[in-house]
């Protein structure tokens, strides 16, 4: 059975009608075909699906897609601005925080969401922060690099557009 | 000629696929839009572990409206595999593992074929199973392939008729009895290694489709392009220029996608499937144990050393649980066999290392190749006897670790190796002779250090190509073979390729996988690239860059000894002019007499060892096992908690002789990511099996390292040995990264609190249950 939604995503809006047992990586994957969210296990595990809900990090493969009515969505697709990448997208490649780049728009939403909430956070903080992310290729490391620059920049209001 | 300075190789550039991986752009399989008449597959899976198929009855499944395609293995009864051709793409008469494809289905939803899937109804007459291969390779266990030496097979593995035995490497060398004898101490003991899975956060996928003229296209998440294309073409006994795999970004690999698992299924429902595109794509749970699994292994060591640590003889015996099929598994046996004493010189040695059949999941290629597996009992071993001597861990491996020109264990002679200056850098930056303090009460420190080595393991002949094509504004194309799984391939291509032809890395860009327009390339395994692959690019470029040479050379009429391309620039030594290469590589140049030299410039290149010897099938002994290792030690700190068990490690050094680090940046990356796979197999990770049934497919109960488990502190210390066959002297550095960990944590555990663990993973029960042992 299909339900008629209407919510934004990246700031756009659309009006769909969506299955009932589809789940908003599904809506936002194959409907809307932003596929930078990624499919890791459908079950809430590994965060590759990571999207922002109303600006709160949820797992989009835990979500249906009708309870997105009415809901603002950010997801991977829609952290740059006017083509300049953000602080955490600058950090990451500029510090090899990507390697496969399979969980990397997880990691960013994840990563854009802990600093949206403390700007300053500790190492112990960041990696908390990331507890729901797993990666497979760089051991964190350089990610949790990445989030420490990109607050860094963003207190510093080190401009992310140069 | 002299070695000019390089400009390039050597600097650490991002990657150049980063900007898109971070904005969500770059394509993996299942992002590719197929359009609405994609047909999605599943594949109905034994759910027995050995047992012969009584009936299979699909017509409810294909009476199910929606379903378009129902296959089973009596309709494609051929066998694959890389080394060993025993894996059917669906089974035939026999399941052989909880999990094997029985039959397949494409349907017009997922839904509908997954519930196609539970129409279709098996009959099992089931068997008895072997769950053990110390138990698999004796005389009490059922065969599991009674038609073993019939199937085609690569001349270089020794299967034993009779038996669950698909190969066994023997080594037999120097005089066993002279080194007991020469022994002040010998200790024998067992290790255990689970099955573990790579866990690519993509899990397998693929798309399949045939045209009107019978031209099969896949895309596939695969390491493997060219081989898989090769497999499956054997496997449908159909030309290779009728199938094409196409390979654009994959979502990581750990050599669980080098090969073919399920690619050959989703081609096979795409035959039948008038033309539609099928998908097939894997569920976490499915990733866990129906693709390849890292084989499970049983090592039994035994060492003799004189009081001061040398090392006098070796008898070790490895039984590597191969599972149903062994077709890539064979070959882990074969490298374990030639590496089997760990990077040492030992001068006396009995190793048997056996592949044996059993009813679990099929093993395959994993980051390591079997080093992490065999390094675990060897380094614990070396380790516990030094203790047992009462000499220093690190003192007893510097003595006895392999230097140029002494024997390896196969009779090759050692090329320059910094393993020495690896193993004292290790332990130096760990400042390895300071007792560090505990951070509390209840919590104690240990060190522990574990030496490495690892060569490519492949066939002796696995080859590479590379073709560079220039456009009109100067900027070029290079086109590989090889796939960027993650490790940097696209870079290392990019960097070696700018060095060669002396332009700017942004002028040049490299071409993902696609068969019908890539040169060749073996497959993505063996932490080959940058060495095999690196050295076809520089033959390509070094061949472009003579084109355009010898055309400046002949319109400006001078020698073209006395011309570079330096800088996207061909300028002349002897007479100071330059011309840019833009329009020159295309069109020409015009001569002074107005007639025109050159053409589109295309430079080409190849590389394939062809040094590598057979070794002896009884003896494993001859000139060259192969063509080098890479070699390096981890040293770590780890503190436990008293209470509960709990593993923490704090600082992890790595050092490892990469030849030469063409991007040192991503060579350390490699360690870190290596190191936290290696820490997260060492303290996490086990696919339980009871009775062949997993019972852990999923991250809920097979936990991998999060950032909260990855260690505090990391050092990565790069030692550059040039190897003579590496281009600017590099080797492979991907897979080594993980082989020395979880035995260097065992050792930190042990010198912490004295507990010794056989058995991967170290758990914190384990720890715990050893520590009131003691009591």
């Amino acid at each position: 059975m299909k339900h008629d939604i209407t919510f934004t995503v990246n700031d756009e809006s659309y009006s769909i009608a969506v299955e009932s047992h589809h789940n908003l990586l599904r809506v936002l994957r194959e409907q809307l075909v932003l596929t930078g969210t990624k499919n890791g296990c459908s079950e809430g595990e590994c965060g590759a699906c990571t999207v922002l809900l109303d600006g709160e990090p949820v797992n989009s493969c835990l979500v249906l897609g009708v309870e997105a009515d009415g809901h603002a969505i950010t997801t991977v697709e829609g952290l740059a601005v006017d083509g300049h990448l953000a602080p955490i997208q600058q950090t990451m490649v500029e510090l090899g925080g990507t390697q496969c780049g399979f969980c990397t728009p997880g990691v960013l939403i994840a990563s854009h969401a802990l600093l949206l909430r403390n700007p300053d956070p500790s190492e112990a903080e960041i990696r908390a922060g990331l507890v729901g992310n797993l990666c497979r290729c760089t051991g964190y490391v350089r990610i949790v690099d990445a989030v420490r620059e990109a607050a860094r920049m963003q207190r510093t209001s080190v401009s992310p557009i140069p | 000629m002299a070695i000019k300075k390089t400009t390039i190789v050597g600097q650490s550039f991002p990657r150049v696929e980063s900007n898109a991986k971070v904005m969500g752009a770059a394509q993996y399989v299942d992002d590719m839009q197929f359009g609405p008449n994609l047909l999605h597959g599943r594949l109905k899976r034994s759910t027995v572990p050995h047992a012969m198929i009584k009936r299979i009855d699909v017509s409810k499944a294909r009476a199910l409206p929606g379903v378009r395609v129902v296959v089973t293995g009596q309709d494609y009864p051929g066998l694959t595999g890389l080394y060993l051709s025993d894996r059917p793409t669906f089974a035939v008469d026999r399941v052989r593992w909880v999990g094997e494809p029985v039959a397949g289905v494409a349907a017009d939803t997922p839904e509908l074929a997954e519930r196609a899937c539970e129409l279709i109804e098996v009959e099992y007459e089931e068997l008895p199973g072997v769950f053990d291969p110390e138990f698999g390779a004796s005389g009490a266990a059922p065969l599991l392939h009674p038609d073993l030496m019939d199937y085609a097979a690569v001349p270089f593995i020794f299967r034993q008729p009779g038996t669950n035995i698909s190969n066994w490497f023997k080594v037999r060398k120097g005089d066993m009895e002279a080194g007991w004898a020469e022994a002040a101490h010998i200790y024998e003991h067992t290790y255990r290694v689970p099955h573990v899975q790579h866990v690519p956060l993509e899990t397998h996928v693929a798309v399949a489709q045939v045209d009107g003229n019978g031209k099969i296209t896949l895309w596939s998440a695969s390491q493997s392009p060219f081989a898989q294309r090769n497999l499956i073409a054997k496997s449908l006994n159909i030309s290779h220029s009728k199938l094409r795999v196409i390979t654009p970004y994959i979502g990581g690999g750990f050599g669980a996608k080098a090969g073919v698992s399920m690619e050959g299924a989703c081609v096979v429902m795409a035959l039948n499937a008038k033309g539609r595109p099928v998908k097939l794509a894997m569920s976490r749970a499915e990733e866990f144990h129906t693709t390849f699994v890292r084989q499970g292994l049983v090592a039994k060591i035994k060492m003799g050393m004189t009081a001061d640590g040398r090392i006098t003889a070796m008898q070790n015996t490895y039984y590597w649980d191969g599972g149903a099929y062994t077709e890539y598994g064979v070959n882990i046996t074969r490298a374990a066999g030639y590496s089997s004493t760990g990077p040492y010189f030992v001068p006396n040695v009995h190793a048997d290392s056996l592949c044996v059949y059993t009813n679990h999941p099929v093993g395959g290629a994993m980051r390591g190749f079997g080093m992490p597996e065999i390094h675990w009992a060897i380094e614990q071993h070396i380790d516990r006897m030094a203790t047992q001597l009462h000499l220093d861990p690190v003192q007893v491996r510097l003595l006895n670790c392999l230097k140029e020109g002494q024997e390896t264990v196969t009779g090759m002679i050692m090329h320059p190796t910094g393993l020495s200056q690896c193993i004292a850098k290790a332990a130096e930056a760990l400042d390895w002779e300071t007792p560090s303090k505990p951070s509390g009460t209840g919590k104690r420190r240990g060190k522990g250090i574990a030496a490495m080595w690892k060569a490519p393991a492949m066939p002796p002949n696995p080859g590479s190509s590379s073709t560079i094509r220039f456009n009109e504004d100067g900027t070029c194309l290079v086109n590989i073979g090889g796939v960027d799984m993650g490790q940097g391939a696209l870079t290392i291509a990019a960097q070696l390729a700018a060095e060669g032809l002396g332009i700017p890395i942004e002028d040049v860009r490299v071409n993902t996988v696609d068969t019908d327009y890539s040169p060749y390339e073996w497959q993505t395994v063996a932490s080959r690239l940058t060495w095999s692959m690196g050295n076809a690019i520089l033959r390509a470029a070094d061949e472009a860059k003579t084109q355009i040479i010898q055309m400046v050379a002949e319109v400006w009429g001078e020698d073209p000894q006395d011309l570079d391309i330096i800088d996207g620039n061909v300028v002349s030594y002897a007479t100071e002019e330059s011309v840019p290469l833009k329009n020159i590589v295309v069109y020409g140049m015009q001569k002074p007499d107005g007639t025109w030299a050159g053409g589109p410039v295309v430079g080409k290149g190849r590389f394939m060892p062809t040094y590598v010897t057979p070794l002896d099938a009884e003896t494993g002994q001859g000139p060259r096992a192969v063509v080098h290792f890479t070699t390096g030690a981890q040293a770590v700190e780890v503190e436990i908690d008293e209470e509960t068990g709990e593993v923490q490690v704090l600082k992890l050094v790595s050092a490892y002789d990469v030849g030469k680090a063409i991007n040192p940046d991503m060579v350390r990356t490699q360690m870190e990511g290596g190191a936290v796979q290696g820490l997260s197999t060492a303290l996490l990770e086990s696919i339980i099996l009871r009775n062949g049934q997993p019972m852990n497919p999923s991250f809920t109960d097979y936990r991998i390292a999060t950032a909260v488990d990855a260690p505090v502190e990391m050092v990565n210390i790069i030692v550059e040995v040039p190897q003579d066959d590496g281009p600017y002297g590099a080797r492979g550095i991907g897979e080594h990264a993980m082989v020395p960990t979880a035995p260097a944590i065992a050792n930190a555990v042990r010198a912490a609190v004295g507990v010794e663990i056989d058995s991967m993973p170290i758990t914190s029960e384990k720890v715990w249950k050893g520590m009131k042992g003691q009591e």
